[in-house]
């Protein structure tokens, strides 16, 4: 299938939103995003890590293909995954303590994000090269970032608004992503 | 071993039934949400979807407990997610040799159990510290828990939007299918509506035994 | 608690970490590939059963199927039915081992993400006799309805791909219109209410008919059954 990088980016930022359509990196949806500005970060830092790991998983398909070995891909996945993100954070740690004060935190999260481990597991299985890969990921962490930047605006309302106590929490945040899904249905159709 | 029995506190049993209702990983614990909203969309899906997640728990729990006084503990963790994918590779091959139209509809969802934080979660918190049995009852009781949680999502979803139940057609005829429960916004939707209930359950029963 | 006492002293030693982590990965590779090796045959077994299932569905009255792959060039070489990739087609056969057609799968972006078909081709009928959708994740009860309008499925029951006179190209190229304004024999009704899916399945079959129709239109007599 050669799909235009065009068709990737919108494909996977908006019509097929990571968070909203495919559920993937719920928890991190859920639990960071109640302030605008971590949220912000926190989609940063993801959308970093995608970039890499699409760089990655690339190169392990590659390698295991080229030795006959593909039923070792979901291990070695997951392996490089833990083992990229323990590196980048010692290498923004040493480069730039800058960013490391704003994304820090998060990284260690992030190992345990299913949109990590989404993206390599359908980039591949779609058969995207080392480009469309790349673009994929970049148009899958701008979707995550807009879906947990869109909810946080949300949120910081509601922290306002008079809700009965017992909706309050996990219940009403995910009602609310729930509208929010509904809004993103809007955008199917525009990749045909 | 004997040292853990002594640690104990609770009956087996107990090890297995908590799972269920009072420490249920969906519903209490709020764990492991990407696959239960993504496959829900049916029952059949949800039914497949908590069973291989409950192999997979009871495989990694009785792994776990079994080498735990092996692993030093710099590396328990890598050691620990090793064994989850290991089993998980597995599972994803005998759903394909199964049903290859099932696989199909769980897609990635299968190989992203290796990132249910209820999996790795259970080996660290319990496997790592607990006897096999007690383990394997642990992720027995998990396991089911899930299971029970993702067809009540799964049951509700395809009864409202399709007007059946596992494929087979339960409403009245002419009944038309709410579309929106079956895609995604619906999972959100009715997972919002079960918590709100399971939190309304839970504070009438501390207004009752304060 | 887990481990033993020297475990837990500050320094630990190196040689149980490698220990634990080669023992531990060498069980798990075992494992896999054991699980891998069991599962294979099964797995291939299911794969063409459901391949050859979607054929004969396309191409009415056939009973067996053979895998073919034909090259740009329009080269026809018979392959193993568990092949893969580009150039494929499945010749369907009848009980007297006449050749019904040819089954043709084709792809393009629907209405949510990629939809891939697969069309049935009559040489005597130079037209597209059968359809059946592969692979679609469009809305449940809108998009889906490609799979299962009546009225929509009747437009592959006979559509017309005859070839011009030159033999290199479709004397008319596969067109799509709204529902109810199908006038030609090589013209797609579309479905109202799933506008999208339903022109992203009639485009999809043009552009392989195109393609796939002229190239293979010639060579009928090499579409042999097994011996």
């Amino acid at each position: 299938m050669n799909e235009s990088l065009s068709t990737i980016f919108v494909n996977a930022c908006l019509i097929n939103n990571f968070v909203l359509a495919w559920f993937l990196g719920i928890c991190p949806f859920l639990g960071v995003s109640g302030k605008l500005d971590t949220a912000v970060r926190m989609g940063a830092a993801v959308t970093f890590v995608l970039v890499v790991t699409s760089l990655s998983a690339f190169g392990i398909q590659a390698l295991l293909t080229a030795i006959g070995a593909p039923y070792l891909s979901l291990i070695s996945f997951i392996a490089v995954i833990a083992a990229t993100v323990q590196l980048v954070e010692m290498f923004i740690k040493k480069f730039s303590p800058a960013l490391f004060r704003a994304l820090g935190i998060f990284l260690p999260l992030i190992s345990t994000n299913c949109a990590i481990l989404g993206l390599a597991l359908i980039q591949t299985n779609k058969g995207y090269g080392l480009v469309q890969g790349l673009v994929f990921a970049l148009g899958a962490g701008a979707g995550f970032t807009l879906a947990l930047v869109l909810m946080a605006g949300v949120r910081e309302r509601l922290d306002f608004a008079k809700v009965p106590d017992v909706v309050r929490g996990t219940a009403l945040t995910l009602a609310v992503a729930g509208l929010l899904s509904v809004a993103f249905m809007g955008f199917a159709g525009l990749g045909a | 071993m004997a040292n853990d029995e002594s640690l104990a506190t609770t009956s087996p049993t107990d090890e297995f039934l908590k799972g269920l209702w009072r420490e249920n990983p969906t519903f209490v614990q709020v764990l492991g949400m990407c696959p239960t909203l993504a496959v829900t969309n049916s029952a059949t899906n949800a039914i497949a979807m908590g069973l291989a997640t409950t192999f997979v728990l009871v495989a990694s729990n009785l792994a776990v407990s079994s080498i735990r006084r092996f692993v030093p503990k710099q590396v328990r963790i890598v050691t620990f997610i090793l064994l989850i994918a290991t089993f998980v590779t597995v599972v994803d091959y005998a759903i394909q040799a199964i049903s290859l139209g099932l696989h199909k509809a769980l897609g990635a969802f299968i190989a992203l159990i290796v990132v249910n934080c209820i999996i790795l979660g259970r080996a660290e918190a319990f496997a790592s510290k607990n006897g096999l049995l007690r383990s394997a009852l642990d992720g027995l009781g998990m396991g089911v828990g899930f299971t029970l949680a993702l067809l009540a999502l799964g049951g509700v979803r395809e009864l409202v939007g399709r007007g059946s139940l596992f494929g087979v057609p339960l409403l009245w005829d002419g009944y038309q299918g709410w579309v929106v429960m079956i895609l995604p916004a619906g999972g959100f939707f009715t997972l919002a509506a079960l918590l709100l209930f399971v939190q309304w359950r839970k504070r009438a029963a501390k207004e009752v035994t304060p | 608690m887990s481990g033993t006492p020297h475990l837990e002293a500050p320094t630990t030693p190196v040689w149980p970490m490698y220990r634990t982590l080669v023992s531990v990965g060498l069980v798990c590779g075992l494992l896999i590939v054991s699980a891998y090796e069991l599962t294979r045959p099964i797995i291939q077994r299911n794969k063409i059963a459901a391949r050859q299932a979607a054929v004969l569905q396309v191409l009415p009255g056939a009973h067996a199927s053979r895998t073919f792959r034909v090259d740009e060039a329009g080269a026809v070489t018979p392959v193993p039915p568990e092949s893969e990739g580009e150039g494929l087609v499945f010749a369907g056969f009848d009980a007297q081992r006449r050749l019904v057609g040819l089954a043709i799968e084709a792809q393009g972006m629907g209405y949510q993400d990629v939809v891939r078909v697969l069309y049935g081709y009559s040489f005597e009928q130079q037209a597209v006799i059968g359809f059946r959708v592969l692979e679609s994740r469009d809305t449940p009860g809108l998009g889906d309805r490609v799979e299962t309008d009546p009225a929509f499925l009747r437009n592959f029951e006979c559509l017309d791909v005859s070839l011009g006179a030159d033999g290199k190209a479709l004397a008319h190229p596969v067109e799509f219109v709204k529902q109810g304004q199908k006038v030609s024999p090589w013209q797609v009704d579309g479905i109202t209410g799933a506008t999208i899916t339903s022109r992203a399945v009639a485009l999809m079959i043009a552009r392989s008919a195109a393609t796939w129709i002229p190239r293979v239109a010639a060579r009928r007599a090499e579409f042999r059954p097994e011996e």
